[in-house]
């Protein structure tokens, strides 16, 4: 069962993070780099599944040169080989340009299933598993928080606000995973040294067949025409409980008429 | 005027709020039609009225809950192209995303997601990066798909004096299938147009199948990205018995329930009610984070919340720089107190 798991490298929440002025694009120098969090669950059930089933799994990971790190982590806990889309016609897509790019990747590669996380920490569009499975005519298992497959078909519980609801479906298909489905191994030594030596295969536009005119800032379907920091919230009380603490806090809500 | 479609959220046909919400700003845009998938439209005509919907396109088959999203897809792709509006609008909610995600690549249009504004010539308005930047964007290409996130927007009816509107005139609706009965409805409602979509669904929409549905959904409470308050616990909380305080704090004032990661992690509270940057990202009216400490990546979830209560015993806890009312204390203590306090004060009310 071959595996690609699709993997995007985003800012760290933790550190400032800022658009560019001059394009009103994630600005992916200003802060440290880091593989998007749920990508990691995605990557650990990639590699459960080709543990169990036999198969390799292929890491698929748009972005600049500087991507290479966080394909350099993904190999280290485990992924067989990679492909690196990199090209600076890219520079600003959007997610309706993304899936076409990342599809195109994917058709070239071939697989029997594509895991991606359910949603990035910079973009939080949560959409791209749906566009690739309408894009490449497959079946949508996103949101899995359980995987299971005799390599044929395969069944996933996909988590919703009411509980969850079960799917089935047969293979090819794309996945998406939440942070539920389990517990992503960290890299060992002998992982990271490893890694080193993996196949990192680098495909620009014009390696998948594509326009570079079709991508990027100016192809996106989708424009920023501003944008400005939000003014920070005015403080409010602070009161130590004493004794009276939850009848203050009930005035409080009388007075905003929450009561 | 231009039809502006609007994909409804409902459950067996109770309209849901962010839907209401999703008609109000429709109506500042052209001609608000609703698509309604599933059954239920009957006993839902009234509201859609009431906030304005002066169309409904109906595909009333129960096989819309059998695959995942592509149907629904297909149902408004199939109407964009008859239809041509000026805008589709859904609800920002995981499925309304993905329904959005689709659309967008059937019919090569542009997709914003988790818009909180809308302006009469489009242009949409998102908090990025848990709400430290509100950006403005628009759609330049195809018919813009606009996915606006619930309780952005406040629901407000539409004026009484709705104009009936002519019958749409749908290509292709197979003779066999009739359409729902404008006149039945006869009240308030009379001007809305019902119309049957003529939708059948392709076997290729059908390739993931839903055989299982399981609810897990704790009492009578509001759902968590749509309720006007939201009521969090955190690991301070302490246990999973704890919660039964949160839940008794939530009933009180009509509230959802949510959680903290290190509470979901601790296995004290499902984790479809996690809040955060890889949970979900509530909007509402007031949010009362408890035993909470604030981490940037909670924060990311509930920032832009309009009004923020916090209830924790470590004053240096950085949630506090959110609270527009805080209390330093046991919420042990605060909590049974604040929930004794309200329905007193309630039910002297009455
Ligand atoms: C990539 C990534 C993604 C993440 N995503 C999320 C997310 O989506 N959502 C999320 O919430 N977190 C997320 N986290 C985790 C986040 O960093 C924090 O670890 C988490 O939010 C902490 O939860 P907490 O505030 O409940 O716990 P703590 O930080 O342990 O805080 C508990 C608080 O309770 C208070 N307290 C304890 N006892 C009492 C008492 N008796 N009375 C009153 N107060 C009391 C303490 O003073 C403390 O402030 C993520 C982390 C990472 C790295
Ligand atoms: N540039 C990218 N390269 C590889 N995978 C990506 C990229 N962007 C998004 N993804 C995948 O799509 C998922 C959802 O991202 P998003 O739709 O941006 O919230 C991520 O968790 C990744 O698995």
């Amino acid at each position: 069962m071959d595996i690609i798991v699709c993997v995007k490298q985003v800012p760290d929440t933790g550190a400032e993070r800022r658009l560019r002025r001059e394009d009103g694009t994630v600005d992916r120098d200003a802060a440290a780099a880091v593989v998007n969090e749920l990508d990691e669950f995605a990557i650990e059930e990639g590699l459960r599944l080709a543990g169990k089933h036999g198969g390799t799994v292929t890491i698929l990971s748009m972005g600049p040169e500087r991507a290479g790190e966080t394909i350099r982590k993904a190999l280290a806990m485990g992924a067989d080989r990679a492909v690196h889309v990199c090209d600076p016609a890219l520079h600003g897509s959007d997610a309706l340009v993304s899936s076409a790019v990342l599809a195109a990747a994917l058709s070239r590669i071939g697989f029997d299933a594509v895991i991606l996380g359910s949603e990035s920490t910079d973009a939080r569009t949560g959409m791209l598993a749906a566009m690739l499975a309408e894009r490449l005519g497959l079946p949508q298992l996103s949101f899995a928080s359980l995987v299971d497959t005799d390599g044929e078909r395969i069944s996933i519980r996909r988590l919703a606000d009411y509980g969850y609801d079960t799917v089935e479906a047969r293979l090819p298909a794309v996945l998406s995973v939440v942070e539920k489905i389990n517990e992503p191994r960290y890299p060992s030594f002998k992982g990271i040294m490893a890694a080193k030596k993996k196949p990192v295969q680098t495909m620009s536009l014009a390696d998948l067949g594509l326009d570079p005119a079709m991508t990027g800032l100016a192809a996106s379907a989708t424009e920023v025409t501003g944008f400005a920091s939000r003014p920070p919230r005015q403080a409010g009380t602070v009161v130590t409980d004493e004794g009276a603490g939850g009848i203050g806090a009930a005035e409080f809500l009388a007075a905003r008429m929450f009561i | 005027m231009a039809e502006i479609l609007v994909m409804a959220e409902h459950d067996g046909g109770a309209v849901k709020k962010v839907t209401t919400e999703l008609l109000t700003l429709a109506r500042g845009l052209g001609e608000p039609a609703v698509v309604w998938a599933g059954p239920g439209v009957t006993a839902a005509r009234d509201r859609l009225a009431e906030f304005g919907a002066a169309k409904v396109y109906v595909a009333a088959g129960s096989e819309f809950d059998d695959y995942v999203v592509a149907p629904k897809a297909e149902l408004l792709a199939r109407l964009a192209a008859d239809r041509a509006p000026a805008a589709i609008l859904v609800a920002a909610t995981q499925e309304g995303r993905e329904v959005a995600a689709r659309l967008a690549v059937k019919t090569g249009s542009g997709v914003l997601t988790d818009v909180t504004g809308l302006t009469p010539d489009l242009t949409a308005e998102q908090q990025i990066f848990g709400g430290a930047i509100t950006v403005r964007s628009r759609v330049r290409a195809g018919v813009p798909i606009i996915a606006v996130r619930p309780n952005a927007v406040a629901a407000v009816p539409a004026l009484p004096a709705a104009v009936p509107a002519a019958v749409p005139a749908l290509p292709a609706v197979p003779a066999a299938v009739p359409a729902v009965p404008a006149a039945a409805a006869a009240a308030a409602a009379a001007a809305v147009v019902v119309a049957d979509a003529g939708l059948v669904i392709s076997e290729a929409a059908k390739a993931a199948r839903v055989t299982g549905r399981v609810r897990e959904q704790r009492g009578e409470r509001p759902q968590l990205t749509e309720a006007a308050i939201v009521v969090s616990g955190g690991r301070g909380v302490g246990s999973a018995e704890g919660f039964a305080l949160i839940e008794e704090l939530a009933d009180t004032l009509h509230a959802a329930v949510g959680a903290s990661r290190a509470a979901v992690d601790a296995g004290w509270y499902p984790h479809q009610f996690q809040v955060g940057q890889t949970g979900k990202t509530v909007s509402p009216q007031l949010y009362v984070a408890v035993g909470i400490s604030g981490a940037i990546q909670h924060r990311a979830g509930m920032q832009t919340s309009k009004t923020i209560m916090v209830i924790n015993k470590d004053p240096e806890a950085p949630i506090f720089e959110l609270a527009d009312y805080g209390v330093v204390g046991d919420l042990f203590d605060v909590v049974p107190q604040l929930i004794g306090e309200i329905r007193r004060r309630t039910q002297e009310a009455r």
